[in-house]
This record gives C-alpha cells, structure tokens and sequence, in this order.
C-alpha cells in the first residue's frame, strides 16, 4: 500500500491506494480472495471479504466504507494482499 | 498539461481546487530564479534591485487587474485562507469587541468560518449565519433581517465554491456601507473567472489565491482600501514589515514603528517568485480578456447542464439557472458515494473533486453526505464534456 486515506465527507470512508507498481498485482490477489458481488466492464469490482464489503478500482484504489476501526482495516487488507 | 492518466487523455475538472498552469507562468518562475534571485527590498546590489522591481510591477499589475486605486492596496500573503485570517487578527481582533456582531452565510468555505470562530472565542464578538436557500442562493431576506447598526462586518463569498452561486455583492456591500459596516469578499471563485472592478464593487477587502487562477501554489492577494491598511495592526513582525526598531538603555525596550502598506503585513522574505508568478497570470488572463474567459465558462456550464439533464440517476444541485451562477457543477448519482464517482471518472482520466469541498454547512442544507463537483476554466473544451457525460453514462448504466 502507498497510503491510506479518509475520504473527505460525512460517509466516514477510507481510501487505500496501492503503490503504483505494484497495483495490479495488489488488484490480482484481492480479486482472487474476495467475492464478487457486481462489476462494471473490470473497472469497478464491489467485494465481500469476511463480512466486510469494499469496492475496488482497476486503477489501485479501494473505498471501505464506515470504517471505525483501522487496526481491523489494516488486518483485513494484510490477509487479502499476502 | 498533456498526458495521459490510466491510458486516456487528461480531462481536468477539478479547477475549484486548483488550476493548471501556462508555459509562461512556469517560464516566469523559472527565469526569475535563473536569472535574477536576490531578496528583494534588501540590498544595492543589482540581483536584489531587479528582483524588488519585477516583484513590485508584479503588485502593480494585480493591482490594475481588479482596479485598485493604488498598488499599496495590494497585501501578498499565501493565499486567500492566510488573506482571511490576516483581517482578522489584525483588524477583527482589534475593531470587534463584545457584543459587536458579523454576518457570515452558511455558504462560506471552511476559511471563512473558521478564522472569524476562532478570533470571535477571543474577542467575544457574536457571528450570525445568513440562511442559504435550498437552491444554494443567498437568502437575501435573511440577510436584510440580520444586519442592523450593530453589524461591523460582513463576510462573503462572491461566488459558492460549492455550487458556483453568484452573490450579489454590490448590493451586499451597500447594504453593509448602510448600516455602517464593512465587507469582506472572498474572491477565490469570482477573481479567476470574471472582471473584477474592488472599486464599483465598493468592497472593503478582497481576498484570492493565485493557484486558483494559473499561478503558483502559496501566493494570494489581499485587497484593502488604504485607510483600513493604514490603522490596521500587523499581521506578523519580522523584518520588513518595520520603519524603525530603537532600543531604548533606558527602559531596556525596542522601540517599534511600523513600515507603510503593503509591506508593513509582509514580514520577512516573502514568495518572491510566486509574486512575479502570479504578475504573469495575471497578464496572460487579461491578453485573453475576463470577459472572455467568463463568457466560455457560461458556454461550457450551460452545455454541461444541458447533457448532464440526460443522465436519470443523476442530482444537480444548486441554481437551475445557469444565469445566477459560474462554472461549478455539484451532482451525485443515486446508489452511489461521490468518491465512487470520482474514482470511476479518474479511471478514464477525468478528474473531479469528491467530498464536502470544505463547506461542510452547505452539504448540510442540500442534505448530502457528499458530492461530486466539475468545475470549469477557460482551457476546457464542449468536446471534454461530452466525454464527461459518456463515461457517467456509462458508470449509470451498468451500475445497478
């Protein structure tokens, strides 16, 4: 991961950007843990990993929405990129 | 700015925040640091000599830019957040005393909120909000109910940078002269898009950042009618700023007297390139003209709302009229987070703001948790905006 992010907004969001050179190789293995539940044309996946939904970008990026505990974002994120 | 970003042509959308830059004000930059640094006001030598000349011609120009009467009228600071809060320390915190009101509007971005909340914990003056109506105009009723000869200042943007809502401040500024009080207007919207004439508007302070309009990042303007200058307290202290510091063996003090406007507010070395930076945007928008530069933001916002209007799912908010107001276009798209929207646009190049924008209050009224916002300036294209509408088109139709 470059950064984690909280969006700016009401929504409470966080924004995880993967590192530029290692991006697709962070959206292949999420891609092969997680499920898929929609998807637009392999640019936007919306995903379910142990209970927790996420959308994830083509272009390296992910939006967790109503995150309160980021020790438990950072966990999940460990498991679905090792 | 030509490139690529995730294999397609940049489209940038994102002019509220900031804009890109012209080879001319990068070459400006550049030359003066090539050719001609030195620390200006400072020495005889001939590098510091010609960086005070070009820095100060860059005043002048800003100052026949928006017409003021003089160029010592003309206050570089950081930007027009710094400008801000520069007036209120030096003059709200001095000139507003308990029980002394201002009016601020629920449409003001997060630095002109917060400024006057923190000064106002110190002073005790009391801050009331004029109410913005749920088209995001300025609810003008509200405002006549609220001023009374009790309002020292009124604070407001010229143009939302949420919804890109015109304020009438000509006649916010009368209204204001009336009853005896005086007017802050936050040009950071209005400056980089219209003319801008500070003495018909008639206003009291103006503030703008340069980043905003073709220059670089950390240099702004205040304007301020001289007299205000004159019986203003600094800002800062430092060197510059000072005519005089005497210390006295038999108090043990400095005595301090204060430089003439501007550069009694600008302590220490200031943004010497960023100065003559924003002196060549300046000049490079007036070659085109600000009416100009107006008229094509009208052509490319009311283009927008007519193409945007074919998309179902998606909320313009703000003015319908595009008459009342710049080109700035707040949406959102049912089902989905601004930031998803911003996200989905970034992946084909086009790059919008998400969030709150920093003004908070105003999502409040218009009832979001966020939203998405295009803005516009004159290097953008119809072409661009059709592009725009296909790619929210497409993320409409597939979405479900």
């Amino acid at each position: 991961m470059a950064r984690v992010e909280g969006t700016c907004g009401a929504e409470k969001d966080v924004i995880v950007i993967f590192k530029y050179e290692k991006k697709e190789e962070a959206v292949a293995r999420i891609l092969k843990k997680a499920h898929v539940k929609n998807s637009i044309a392999s640019i936007i996946y919306e995903l379910t990993y142990n209970g927790t939904s996420f959308r994830l970008y083509t272009s390296g990026k992910a939006i967790f929405r109503g995150i309160k505990n980021r020790e438990k974002l950072n966990e999940l994120l460990t498991t679905l990129l090792i | 700015m030509k490139r690529e970003i995730n294999g397609h042509k940049l489209i940038y959308f994102d002019n509220a925040a900031t804009t890109q830059k012209p080879r001319q004000v990068i070459a400006a930059e550049q030359t003066f640091y090539e050719s001609h640094n030195g620390n200006i006001h400072r020495a005889v030598h001939t590098l510091s000599q010609e960086a005070t000349e070009m820095y100060e011609d860059a005043r002048e120009k800003i100052a026949h830019f928006i017409n003021a009467q003089d160029s010592s009228e003309i206050i570089f600071v950081r930007g027009a957040t710094e400008a801000i809060n520069l007036v209120a320390y030096s003059w709200g915190l001095h000139n507003l005393k308990q029980d002394d009101e201002m009016l601020l509007s629920l449409m003001e971005h997060h630095s002109n909120i917060v400024p006057w909340e923190i000064v106002s914990k110190i002073s005790r003056f009391k801050i009331k909000y004029v109410q913005v109506n749920s088209d995001g105009t300025l609810d003008y009723a509200d405002l006549e109910k609220k001023i009374n000869s009790g309002t020292k200042l009124v604070s407001l943007s010229h143009v939302s940078n949420v919804s890109g809502v015109i304020n009438d401040v000509n006649y916010v500024a009368k209204l204001a002269h009336d009853n005896g009080a005086l007017i802050l207007v936050d040009g950071a919207q209005s400056v980089p898009h219209m003319p801008t004439d500070v003495q018909k508007l008639d206003v009291d302070f103006l503030v703008f950042s340069g980043h905003k309009m073709l220059g670089p990042t950390g240099i702004g303007v205040l304007y301020a009618k001289r007299h205000l200058l004159e019986r203003m307290e600094p800002f800062q202290g430092g060197g510059e700023m000072i005519k005089d510091v005497s210390f006295s063996q038999k108090n043990g003090h400095c005595a301090i007297s204060w430089n003439a406007p501007p550069w009694k507010f600008e302590a220490g070395t200031p943004n010497v390139a960023g100065g003559i930076a924003l002196g060549e945007a300046v000049r490079y928008l007036q070659n085109i003209g600000m009416t100009e530069v107006l008229e094509h933001e009208l052509a490319l916002t009311a283009y927008a709302f007519k193409r945007l209007h074919e998309l179902k799912k998606l909320t313009i908010y703000g003015p319908k009229d595009v008459k009342v107001k710049c080109g700035i276009i707040p949406f959102s798209l049912d089902g989905l987070s601004s930031h998803d929207v911003a996200l989905f646009c970034d992946n084909f190049g086009i790059m919008l703001r998400s969030g709150f924008h920093c003004a908070q209050p105003l999502h409040q009224i218009f009832n979001l948790q966020s939203s998405a916002r295009a803005s516009f300036y004159l290097y953008n294209t119809l072409e661009e905006i059709d592009r725009f509408v296909e790619v929210l088109k497409e993320l409409e139709q597939f979405w479900r």
